[in-house]
């Protein structure tokens, strides 16, 4: 009798991992940069050419960096909890424009310069935020990918905490949700912005 | 009003299931004999409820019906028509309906194929098939239903993931999906014969065409899927240990061990608890390939949405069925008789050898698939299985497993004397040793790549099923007698995996690939083939805007084929898609596939682009032998011996 238990139990066991496996989020990726200090760039902004910006520049502040594109489908669907965020708190969200101009935009064998690169980024960016609102203090442009690439951007969006000494704290692959808006990231910002 | 009308049929068919599933197996145990007969006319009222469900909902798709959120989700008014069809099962709540509607299309098929079948059995396998219906048929309607309305409408839909607008597409799912589903069958007759308590020779006639067909569908989905990734996902493999390609190895591999533990219950009586439980583990796996789908538990590149309710259901779903079965067999398969004694060397010790290492290797895989999910629940970190572990595990267990075909069939029945297996294969043996060390030795002379062991490894077990198979193929022909069809399909079926064999081996061993960068009039050689450039241009489609590059292929001077790779940009989606450019042959794929503009040419400043170029040798032997395994297991099937043997064991 015993020997044809032997299914069932490897079975009950198999079971079990499922379903503490379903109370887990396979999105949560643990990236090395959590407690490292988040790399520097400098970067020209969405709003003129004569602007950059610095990571350092958020110094004493914890913030948020939000990595977006107009051309990502999951953006569109995170957007309106962000908007609806930076409505509630004054928590300052840095918006990355990640690869905004894609190589297909080019026309067919011909390469565009960084000028004209940034000039269609801005044009679509900007049409974006007007229709979605906008819940950026202010959004740096990443068109090459290289700042995404110190930062181990593997898909769009992403969103990082950075603490007061610019460390990062907590990274999230895809979209925000409000379960972990409220459950994660916000008790994390609260205990942040006390010390 | 057609979307409801498929939704009111579907909530029709769930309570019809539901009394499928109840009444007979109610019937059969208290010998109640008008519930038992109400099994057939119930089976074939609910197949059609769910034919009625699944043609509204493809109804709604052909005439782009956006105020279905399930439509505007998956269709695009630019789509073309066929592809609107597909994409029935283009997302998750369609899946699942074409799951339900299989489900329903084989069970409606076991009742009209059951005639021979005594009455209680027959209401029995329907019952048990009806509880599965209902469970699923539960879950469609509380948590996905593909007629949920959008209101107000959209204008126009989200369009069909670029990646599945291919022809693979529109059969891979609904044959890959009658695979798993028909593997209820085998399981139905499981459990029926567990309640029963009559596990004998019938039981494993009556399951084996439907085991069979079962698998033929699965076989052809899964080198379907093969092919599908190959030819278009542009990254030039063809397998990639992906979470939902497990999947759908597991219940394959278990098929596989069942089928052959299936033809020793039949013959010999031998091993037949152990038979009973390969059918609940291959339909068990099913279900776990579709929890692990279906949840999002897993994350892979067969990305679903994922919606935690839908996991939760799937797993109650699973440890419900699942566990009340093997409670089941535990209670019966104690009191099934242990049929006939083997010797060490028999071929039901060859068939019991090849079953235990099949289910080892897909304890293996279930291993590697969930290892992750193990791990992140013992809080030991987050890690993902790759390759190497399935390549390192795989290995070595399939090949004792391709060992064991040849003295497998050779062996005869009861005893075999280990002396005169040895006397009748040496020749065989010597041939493929030869063969193996040869082939390489001669490749690599001609300078067309380095010996590797795993060449010789693959090289000798091909050419071992090979001449092995007709070795023993022209000694039968030689006895008198007719053969049976069902032999022939099990050589054909063999000479596939040998001829899949090989395939494999080639293309590890000999594989070559380029990455370039290339521009209009430039070349790049690979072996003994020259591609040049020829033009760029747009070739824009329907739904989407193409930049087309047109390469020409020549050999010793002379083209001998064009290939036209393209980078595609869908409109519905910023996600540009490579479609590769092959040029198959029986010996070699030619592979170029198109990647982005790079910077122009230093000095000419003329403008390129990447290029990947692969040279595949023998890689569509891969899916020759898939075929080969299914023109096997169908000509198997559709011997006479199973539909006469089934209506002698009535009589007796």
């Amino acid at each position: 009798m015993k020997k044809f238990l032997i299914p069932l139990a490897f079975f009950v066991g198999l079971v079990v991992f499922l379903a503490m496996g379903l109370q887990r989020d396979p999105r949560e990726i643990p990236s090395p940069l959590v407690g490292q200090a988040a790399p520097a760039f400098k970067l020209f902004t969405l709003a003129a050419d004569d602007q950059t910006f610095e990571p350092k520049d958020m110094h004493g502040q914890v913030w948020l960096l939000n990595v977006w594109a107009t051309w990502c489908v999951a953006c569109r669907e995170e957007h309106p909890l962000l908007v609806a965020f930076s409505k509630q708190h004054s928590l300052p969200i840095v918006g990355l424009s990640y690869k905004e101009v894609q190589a297909q935009d080019e026309p067919p064998g011909a390469k565009m310069s960084p000028q004209e690169k940034r000039l269609l980024a801005r044009q679509r960016s900007e049409k974006w935020l007007r229709t979605r609102g906008n819940p950026y203090v202010l959004t740096a442009l990443d068109l090459d990918g290289r700042v995404g690439i110190d930062y181990g951007v593997y898909g769009v969006p992403e969103t990082y905490v950075i603490d007061k000494q610019g460390v990062i704290r907590y990274k999230l692959v895809g979209a925000i949700t409000p379960e972990i808006l409220s459950k994660k990231i916000l008790p994390l910002v609260t205990e942040l912005e006390k010390t | 009003m057609i979307p409801e009308l498929g939704h009111f049929a579907l909530i029709l068919a769930f309570w019809i299931a539901l009394a499928q599933g109840v009444l007979p197996l109610v019937g059969a145990s208290t010998g109640h004999l008008a519930w038992q007969s109400i099994a057939k006319p119930l089976t074939a009222l609910h197949f059609g409820l769910a034919l009625l469900a699944f043609l509204a909902l493809m109804w709604s798709f052909v005439v782009n019906d956006f105020s279905v959120l399930y439509v505007s989700q998956h269709s695009n008014s630019l789509l073309p028509t066929v592809y609107r069809m597909a994409a029935v099962w283009g997302g998750h709540e369609g899946s699942l309906l074409l799951w339900a509607f299989l489900l329903a299309l084989w069970s409606v098929a076991v009742a009209v194929f059951s005639r021979s079948l005594p009455l209680a059995m027959s209401a029995r396998v329907l019952g048990v098939l009806g509880l599965i219906s209902t469970g699923f048929l539960a879950f469609i309607l509380s948590t996905s239903n593909p007629f949920d309305r959008l209101l107000p409408a959209a204008v126009d839909g989200r369009d069909l993931n670029p990646l599945l607008q291919d022809v693979g597409l529109i059969i891979h799912p609904p044959m890959l999906y009658m695979g798993y589903v028909g593997f209820s069958v085998a399981f139905a007759f499981a459990i029926a014969a567990l309640l029963s308590g009559r596990l004998d020779a019938a039981w494993a006639r009556w399951s084996r065409p439907w085991t069979l067909v079962a698998w033929v569908f699965m076989t052809f989905g899964i080198g379907l899927g093969s092919w599908w990734a190959y030819s278009e996902l542009g990254w030039g493999g063809w397998w990639f240990w992906d979470p939902v390609e497990n999947a759908s190895l597991m219940p394959w591999l278990f098929g596989t061990a069942l089928i052959h533990a299936l033809m020793a219950t039949e013959k010999r009586g031998g091993f037949k608890a152990w038979t009973v439980l390969l059918a609940i583990g291959a339909f068990s796996l099913s279900l776990l390939g579709t929890f692990l789908v279906r949840s999002g538990v897993l994350t892979s590149v067969h990305a679903f949405a994922s919606d935690p309710r839908r996991g939760v259901f799937v797993l109650i779903f699973l440890a419900v069925v699942v566990g009340s079965s093997l409670t089941l067999f535990a209670w019966r398969a104690p009191k099934v008789s242990k049929g006939g004694g083997m010797g060490l060397i028999s071929r039901e010790s060859f068939l019991l050898a090849n079953s235990v290492l099949l289910v080892v290797a897909t304890g293996a895989v279930l291993l590697g698939t969930i290892y992750p999910l193990i791990i992140d629940a013992l809080d030991l970190g987050k890690l993902s299985v790759g390759a190497p572990y399935f390549n390192a595990v795989f290995v070595p267990l399939l090949a004792p497993l391709l060992f064991l075909m040849v003295p497998g069939v050779a062996a005869s029945w009861k005893e075999a004397q280990i002396s005169q297996l040895v006397n009748r294969l040496r020749w065989v043996a010597l041939g493929s040793s030869v063969l193996a060390l040869g082939v390489p030795a001669l490749l690599d002379s001609l300078g067309q790549g380095a010996w590797l062991w795993s060449t010789s490894l693959g090289l000798f077990l091909s050419s071992w099923i090979v001449l092995g198979s007709l070795q023993h193929a022209l000694e039968r022909l030689r006895l008198p007698g007719r053969i049976a069809l069902s032999y022939w399909g099990m050589q054909t079926a063999h000479l596939g995996m040998a001829v899949l064999v090989v395939g494999i081996t080639m293309v590890k061993g000999y594989e070559l690939e380029r990455d370039v960068r290339i521009g209009i009039g430039e070349t790049v050689t690979l072996r003994d083939f020259t591609l040049q450039l020829k033009s760029m241009e747009d070739a824009d489609g329907p739904n989407y805007k193409a930049l087309r590059a047109t390469l020409e292929v020549s050999k010793d001077q002379h083209t001998i084929a064009q290939l036209t790779p393209e980078k595609r940009r869908y409109f519905s989606s910023a996600m540009p898609m490579t479609e590769a450019a092959i040029d198959s042959g029986w010996m070699r794929d030619l592979y170029v596939s198109l990647g982005d503009p790079v910077e122009p040419h230093p000095q000419t400043g003329a403008p390129r682009w990447n290029l990947h170029v692969y040279d595949k040798p023998f890689i569509s032997w891969l899916w020759a032998g898939a075929l080969l395994m299914v023109l096997g297991g169908l000509t198997a099937a559709l011997d006479k011996r199973y539909r006469r043997g089934a209506s002698r064991a009535v009589q007796a």
